[in-house]
C-alpha cells in the first residue's frame, strides 16, 4: 500500500520514525513536495481562513498527496508529553482535513495521545500496525527498528547541532565558499519557534541557511537535551502545558541564565495561539532581566523576503555592535 | 484584603454575593466601556485573544480603585484560557501594581494547594457559612438565568420597544441587592409575573441560537450586545450556555456532570471527532441541537484567533448544508463596531426570512 505522509508540521520530528517503522512493514512511502508557491496557493483555497499559516500548508500538502497514493496518513497528535497538548488545532486537524478537502483518499487518523501516560506511545503504534492488518511480532520488531533510527535522529541532532533538513534532505548543503566568511566576533542566538516553522525553508524563508551564510551560529530547541529543558523551565510558577511552548522557554532560559547566548530570534506564525502568550512571557523576562535583543519575527502568507532579510541583518548588526563594544572597553571616560 | 474579579456577563452579581457573605471586602470592577477596552489593548500581547484583553483592563481599573486581591481561575489547557492568570500577572507587575493574584486551578493532583487556596480566601468561615454562601450565591445565578431566558422570549413581540430592557435592568438591580434566602424565592414568581405583564404584538418571532465562544456568547460588551440587538430586531434567541451550565461543566467532577451535556456533545462526533478544549466541540453539537429543535438560523460568535472555534469553524459549513441550517459566523475583536455588526445581522436575518418563504434551502447559500 503507498501511505501518503505530508511534508509539513510533525513531519520534522517524527518522519525517521514513521518512515522506518511503515517500510519495516513492507508498506511504500509517498512524501508530498516540498512547500512552494502553488502548494501555499491551494492551502489558501482549502483551509479555513482564520488558521495559522503552518496549518494551511499542511492543506496544501494533503492535496498534493491526492491521486498518487492509498491512503494519507494524518495522526491526531493530541499529547506527545504526559499532562501537555500540542495546540487546539492538532486535536482537530483530521477534522479540518476531511471538513474541507473534498474528494479524499482513506485517512489513517489513530490518536497519539499520550496525556496520561508515555506507554501510550507504544500503543498507537501498534494500532497502526494492526490498521495494516500486520501481527503482533511484525509490529514490534517494526517499532523497535524504528525507534532505534528515531533516537540516532535525535542524537545526532543534538550532539553534532544540525537541523532536521541536514539528516532528511540530501541535497541540503552548503558549500564552504558561499558562507560570508568576515565574521570575526562569532555571534550566537537562540533560534526559537515551532519546528514545523524555522525549518521548513518556505516558511521560514530559508533563515536557517541565511544565519549560516552569515557564520552566526545557532541553538534551537531541538539541539539541546530533555534535560536543559527541564532546568530552564524550573522557574515557572506554572508548569506550562503546551509542548512546544515548554521547549522554547526552557531552552531561553537556560541559555539566558548561563550568558550564553548574544540574541534571541523568535519564530512564530500570525494567529498562533500558544506563541502569543509563550512570546509575551519570553519578551517580557528578556527584557526585565537579561537585557539582550530580541527579534520577533512574525509570519503569515502575506510576509515578504525583503523586509524579512532587512530586519534580521539590521538585528545582526546590532548584536554585532554590542559585540564590539563589550570587546573593546574603552579606556576614556 | 480587597477582592475582585473579571467581569464574564452578569456573573459578577453571585460573585460579588458569594465573597461578601464570607466577610470578604469586594471592589467590583466598573462595568466595561470603552476605556477598559483601550486599556486592556495597550498593555496586553497583541495576538492575544479578546477575553484577555477585557481581563486587563477590568482589573487596571479595579486596581486603581483600590482592590488589591485578584481572584482568577485557571485550567489545564490546551486553550490559552488556562495560562491568562500567568501572563496577566506578569503584565500587571511589569506596569507597577501591588497585588496579590488567586489563580484557581482545577485539582489536578494538587488538592492540596487548592485547599490552601480556597482557605486563603474563605477568611476561616466555618464551613457552615461557607455552605450557605454559596447557596445564596447558585440561587442568584439561577435567577439571573431565569431572567435572560424569559426576557429574550418577550422582548421580540413587545408593543413597546424598550419596556422589557427596563425592567430587565430593575430585576438585576434587586437580585444584586437582596441577600435573604425567601426574598430570593419571592422573587423567582416576581421575575416571570412583571415579565408577563408586558404587553405584546401577539406575532411568533424568528428564532435564533447563538452558539461559540463562552466569554464572546456571555459578555455583553464584546458581542456588542447582541441579544438586545436581535431582540429589537424581532428575533428570539436561544443561546447554547448560561452561567449556571458553566459552571456545572467546568467546576463539578465528570462524575456529578449532566447527562444532557454528554448526549449533545455525541451530535459533533461526524464532523469533530475529539475534544478540541474549549468549547469547539460544544459549538458544532450545539448547532445541529438547534437545528434538530427547529430553529431558524444560528449565530456563531468568537473572539478573532480562538484556536478550537476555529477548528469548529471548519465544520460549519458542512454541518450547515447537512442539517440545512443557516450559520453566520462572527469574529469579535477590539476592532469590531456595532454598525457594520448590525448591517450584517439584518442581512441574516433578511436572508433567512427569504428562505422561509421560497421554502427552499438549495436555493440559498448558508451565512458564511
Amino acid at each position: 500500500m503507498k501511505i501518503g505522509i505530508p511534508r509539513a508540521l510533525f513531519y520534522y520530528q517524527y518522519y525517521p520514525f514513521w518512515k522506518t517503522f511503515f517500510e519495516s512493514l513492507d508498506q511504500k512511502i509517498v512524501l508530498s513536495s516540498p512547500t512552494n508557491k502553488d502548494l501555499l496557493k491551494k492551502g489558501l483555497e482549502l483551509c479555513v481562513d482564520d488558521a495559522c499559516l503552518p496549518v494551511k500548508i499542511f492543506h496544501g500538502h494533503v492535496a498534493n498527496l491526492i491521486g498518487k497514493v492509498d491512503t494519507i496518513f494524518i495522526p491526531r497528535i493530541i499529547s506527545i508529553e504526559p499532562k501537555e497538548y500540542i495546540c487546539p488545532k492538532f486535536l482537530g486537524l483530521p477534522d479540518m482535513i476531511k471538513n474541507s478537502i473534498p474528494d479524499l483518499p482513506d485517512i489513517i487518523d489513530v490518536d497519539l495521545n499520550l496525556y496520561k501516560s508515555k506507554i501510550m506511545f507504544f500503543r498507537h503504534f501498534i494500532k497502526l500496525g494492526e490498521i495494516l492488518n500486520k501481527n503482533k511480532k511484525q509490529i514490534l520488531i517494526a517499532f523497535n527498528k524504528a525507534q532505534r533510527v528515531q533516537q540516532r535522529f535525535e542524537y545526532q541532532l543534538i550532539k553534532e547541532k544540525i537541523v532536521p533538513q541536514d539528516i532528511l534532505s540530501e541535497t541540503y548543503k552548503i558549500s564552504q565558499n558561499e558562507i560570508f566568511s568576515y565574521n570575526p566576533s562569532k555571534l550566537k542566538v537562540l533560534l526559537l519557534g515551532h519546528h514545523y516553522n524555522i525549518y521548513d525553508d518556505f516558511i521560514s524563508m530559508n533563515l536557517i541557511m541565511k544565519l549560516r551564510k552569515k557564520n552566526v551560529t545557532f541553538i534551537t530547541s531541538e539541539m539541546v537535551t530533555n534535560k536543559i529543558i527541564v532546568e530552564g523551565t524550573k522557574n515557572l510558577s506554572k508548569d506550562m502545558f503546551w509542548t512546544l511552548g515548554k521547549k522554547a522557554i526552557g531552552t531561553a532560559y537556560y541559555y539566558l541564565e548561563r550568558k550564553k547566548v548574544d540574541g534571541i530570534i523568535h519564530v512564530a506564525s500570525f494567529g498562533c495561539g500558544p506563541d502569543s502568550l509563550v512570546g509575551e512571557i519570553l519578551e517580557k523576562r528578556t527584557r526585565r532581566d537579561f537585557h539582550i535583543p530580541f527579534l520577533f519575527l512574525n509570519l503569515d502568507e502575506h510576509s515578504g523576503e525583503a523586509g524579512f532579510n532587512t530586519r534580521l541583518e539590521a538585528f545582526l548588526d546590532v548584536l554585532e555592535g554590542r559585540k564590539y563594544f563589550e570587546d573593546n572597553i574603552p579606556t576614556y571616560g | 484584603m480587597r477582592i475582585t474579579f473579571p467581569h464574564m456577563g452578569n456573573i459578577c452579581i453571585p460573585l460579588r454575593s458569594l465573597f461578601e457573605n464570607m466577610g470578604l471586602e469586594v471592589i467590583s470592577p466598573p462595568v466595561c466601556t470603552k476605556r477598559t477596552l483601550e486599556l486592556g489593548v495597550a498593555h496586553s500581547p497583541e495576538f492575544a485573544c479578546l477575553p484577555l484583553k477585557i481581563n486587563i483592563g477590568n482589573f487596571i481599573e479595579a486596581l486603581e480603585k483600590g482592590a488589591d486581591t485578584i481572584i482568577m481561575a485557571g485550567g489545564i489547557g490546551p486553550c490559552r484560557f488556562g495560562y491568562y492568570g500567568e501572563v496577566q500577572k506578569e503584565i500587571l507587575k511589569d506596569l507597577g501594581f501591588d497585588f496579590e493574584m488567586i489563580i484557581l486551578e482545577p485539582p489536578q493532583g494538587h488538592f492540596f494547594k487548592l485547599l490552601q487556596k480556597i482557605k486563603l480566601i474563605t477568611n476561616h468561615n466555618t464551613i457552615k457559612d461557607i455552605v450557605s454562601a454559596v447557596r445564596i450565591a447558585w440561587k442568584k445565578a439561577l435567577l439571573l438565568d431565569k431572567l435572560d431566558l424569559e426576557s429574550s422570549k418577550i422582548r421580540p413581540i413587545e408593543k413597546i420597544r424598550g419596556q422589557t430592557d427596563k425592567i430587565y435592568r430593575d430585576i438585576l438591580l434587586r437580585i444584586n441587592d437582596i441577600n435573604d434566602k425567601d426574598e430570593i424565592d419571592d422573587l423567582e414568581t416576581i421575575i416571570s409575573d412583571t415579565l408577563y405583564d408586558i404587553p405584546t404584538n401577539g406575532q411568533t418571532p424568528l428564532k435564533i441560537g447563538i452558539v461559540g465562544e463562552i466569554y464572546t456568547v456571555l459578555e455583553p460588551f464584546v458581542n456588542l450586545n447582541i441579544e438586545k440587538q436581535l431582540g429589537e430586531l424581532g428575533v428570539e434567541v436561544s443561546r447554547n450556555i448560561y452561567i449556571t451550565d458553566w459552571v456545572q461543566e467546568n467546576l463539578l467532577p465528570s462524575l456529578l456532570k449532566p447527562d444532557k451535556h454528554k448526549d449533545i456533545l455525541r451530535l459533533a462526533q461526524p464532523y469533530i471527532k475529539c475534544f478540541v478544549g474549549g468549547h469547539g466541540q460544544e459549538t458544532v453539537a450545539q448547532i445541529i441541537n438547534f437545528a434538530n429543535k427547529g430553529f431558524d438560523g444560528v449565530i456563531h460568535l468568537l473572539p478573532f484567533t480562538c484556536m478550537p472555534e476555529i477548528v469548529a469553524k471548519s465544520a460549519i459549513p458542512r454541518v450547515s448544508q447537512k442539517h440545512s441550517i443557516p450559520v453566520m459566523t462572527v469574529i469579535l475583536d477590539e476592532h469590531s463596531a456595532e454598525t457594520g455588526f448590525k448591517t450584517r445581522l439584518e442581512a441574516f436575518i433578511d436572508m433567512i426570512y427569504h428562505k422561509k418563504e421560497v421554502g427552499d434551502f438549495a436555493k440559498m447559500h448558508s451565512g458564511n
